[in-house]
């Protein structure tokens, strides 16, 4: 073996070697891996990138390209994101119920992971259970039990806004519980029994140290769900009761299946501009107020429920 | 916990009345029926058998859904596996840059993501452009006219990412120096690969191939953007039309009973062995 690599390296030099080899053994491990690698990010992301080009399109078609054009954001009178109605509702509400499902799912989540991380009796393991199973149910089912709870016996909220907001909380709150819980883990103890040694009371120990410790970990599992509850559709869907509960998904859903035009892949593209920079931005943060505090991403991402 | 119980427990036994209930016989309406006692199991047991027959109304599309993800689900596997193990193992430098395009599609719109294949699937879309001037075929290709293929690989698509992050938590846990033992013990790359890392990541697999699936039974818009024909509903699809019905709301109340009664077992299988594998880890 390696008299034979030797002489091949002696022969052709290193590059001749890698070529010699590439030719006998195409399936030689790292680059193999490495078409691999790029192959599938390739994979994933073209098609999206494909689609938000033609939201450039000049012309009506998501598969002919025929010039660029702001036609289908700003310049058409009707049917530009701007100037369609419909279109413009679709943001604001998708806007409107994803920063709901931040403001209802965050504090339960944060509420619910401190109770669960104290709270070391009967029935904490069967609350955690129930969150999991929830967690893990496929959307489809939970969002069609709830369009029935709140088709009947809750006919008080009815369906709509007020529900869609309701139903995301529920598919939102594990991921809040789930990042705050995983910093508190690796938090330990230490400090909130330092504090109260030093004479703090429970609660001052609460307000004083935990919770500017968890702040990274609250704001992230915020923009978390924010990123995710915007592109929502199963649940969203299943509890809207007229048009003005259309969101951008189902404006996407509805105009796929009739009449793709670019301006929903225009609508399309800027809600994946207004993920991308939540996500990013909270990254960022994350990792700046992680890394001040002393606690290491690695040991919280450890903590997922992967 | 409240807001659990209102809304995750409750509206399973919401689900159960509808499903046991009976039809109001003026307005053809569901009516609940809380009282355990008085259910009524006709049209629950009038679903199984349309699901046990041969010729019942849902026999075919339950054989379908199950071959479409037991499929997507290996060739999920089959993507993710290698695509996980290069990221943990050779992205080297360039691991973060890949991290971070992996994660991306986490973050775009499920919707988005399959109109850009239908622009792209089109009669005049690039696939059937490329393939035409390769010279492959004469006309345009139908691929969104109801091939079961189409409908698999955008199932493959829209879930593969969430096989892969299991997949790459499990293969990064595994120390280098482990592998480096097994070579200096003169184990071959390969034997290296089925002896030392394939064993560990048993339980990655299992996870991904949970996370990946479960939701693939509870889809109906892929198929409806992707296929759209009969001939391929899954039962996502017979879910979401009985309950534009008001008759059928109890039928799909009974097809979501059945659906949850299947799927509990992985459901229950994996919430354990997390929970396990979170005990074993030291804190």
């Amino acid at each position: 073996m390696s008299a034979r690599t030797a002489t091949v390296a002696a022969g052709g030099g290193l590059r001749g070697r890698r070529l010699r080899d590439l030719m006998t053994n195409p399936w030689a491990r790292p680059r193999f891996l490495w078409v691999v690698g790029i192959a599938y990010v390739v994979w994933t992301l073209l098609p999206v990138a494909t689609a938000a080009l033609f939201s450039f399109n000049s012309t009506r078609s998501i598969s002919i390209w025929s010039g660029f054009s702001l036609r289908w954001y700003v310049t058409d009178p009707n049917e530009s994101v701007l100037n369609d109605p419909d279109l413009r509702h679709a943001v604001v509400q998708s806007l409107k119920l994803a920063t709901g499902a931040v403001l209802v799912a965050v504090p339960i989540g944060l509420a619910f992971a401190l109770a669960l991380d104290k709270w070391r009796g009967r029935g904490s393991g069967s609350s955690n259970f129930t969150m999991m199973f929830s967690f893990i149910t496929p959307e489809l089912i939970l969002a069609v039990s709830l369009f029935l709870l709140f088709l009947n016996p809750f006919k008080f909220i009815g369906l709509g806004t007020p529900s869609q907001l309701l139903g995301l909380g529920l598919l939102a709150i594990p991921y809040a519980v789930i990042i705050v819980r995983s910093r508190l883990l690796s938090l330990g103890v230490q400090l909130e029994e330092a504090a109260m040694d030093l004479g703090a009371s429970p609660l001052q120990a609460l307000r004083r140290v935990t919770l500017p410790l968890l702040g990274p970990a609250i704001f992230a599992s915020a923009a978390i769900i924010f990123a995710f509850t915007l592109d929502d559709f199963v649940m969203v869907k299943q509890l809207a009761k007229t048009g003005a509960d259309q969101t951008v998904a189902m404006a996407i859903y509805g105009a796929a299946r009739t009449a793709p035009s670019p301006a929903v892949n225009a609508i399309g593209t800027l809600m994946l501009l207004a993920s991308t920079v939540v996500i990013v931005l909270a990254y960022l943060v994350y990792r700046r107020s992680a890394r001040r505090s002393g606690a290491r991403f690695a040991a919280d991402r450890e903590a997922l429920p992967v | 916990m409240l807001y659990l119980l209102l809304l995750f427990v409750l509206p399973f036994y919401v689900i159960l009345s509808v499903a046991f209930g009976r039809l109001d016989p003026i307005f053809q309406s569901p009516v609940l029926v809380w009282n355990p006692l008085r259910w009524d199991t006709s049209i629950l047991s009038f679903t199984i058998s349309n699901i046990t027959h041969t010729d019942g109304i849902y026999h075919a599309a339950f054989i379908r859904t199950f071959l479409y993800v037991a499929i997507s689900m290996v060739l999920c596997l089959l993507i993710g596996y290698p695509f996980a193990y290069f990221l943990a193992r050779h992205a080297g430098r360039a691991k973060g840059l890949f991290l971070a395009l992996f994660f991306a599609p986490f973050w775009f719109s499920y919707m988005l993501r399959m109109l850009a294949w239908i622009g792209l699937l089109q009669d005049q879309g690039y696939v059937n452009r490329t393939l035409q001037d390769v010279g492959l075929i004469g006309a345009p290709y139908p691929f969104l006219a109801g091939k079961s293929w189409v409908l698999i690989l955008g199932l493959v698509y829209g879930y593969v990412p969430y096989m892969v992050l299991p997949l790459y938590a499990g293969l990064d846990r595994i120390p280098n120096s482990q592998l480096e033992g097994a070579r200096d013990l003169g184990a071959s790359p390969a034997r290296t690969f089925f002896r030392v890392t394939l064993p560990q990541t048993r339980q990655a697999i299992l996870a991904g191939l949970i996370i990946a699936g479960l939701p693939m039974f509870g889809d109906y818009f892929t198929q409806q953007l992707l296929a759209n024909t009969v001939g391929t509903k899954m039962i996502g699809n017979f879910i979401v039309d009985s309950l534009d019905v008001p008759i059928f709301v109890p039928r799909g109340a009974s097809l979501i009973l059945v659906l949850i009664a299947l799927l509990v077992v992985p459901i229950m299988y994996y919430l354990r062995s997390t929970a396990r594998a979170a005990r074993a880890r030291p804190a």
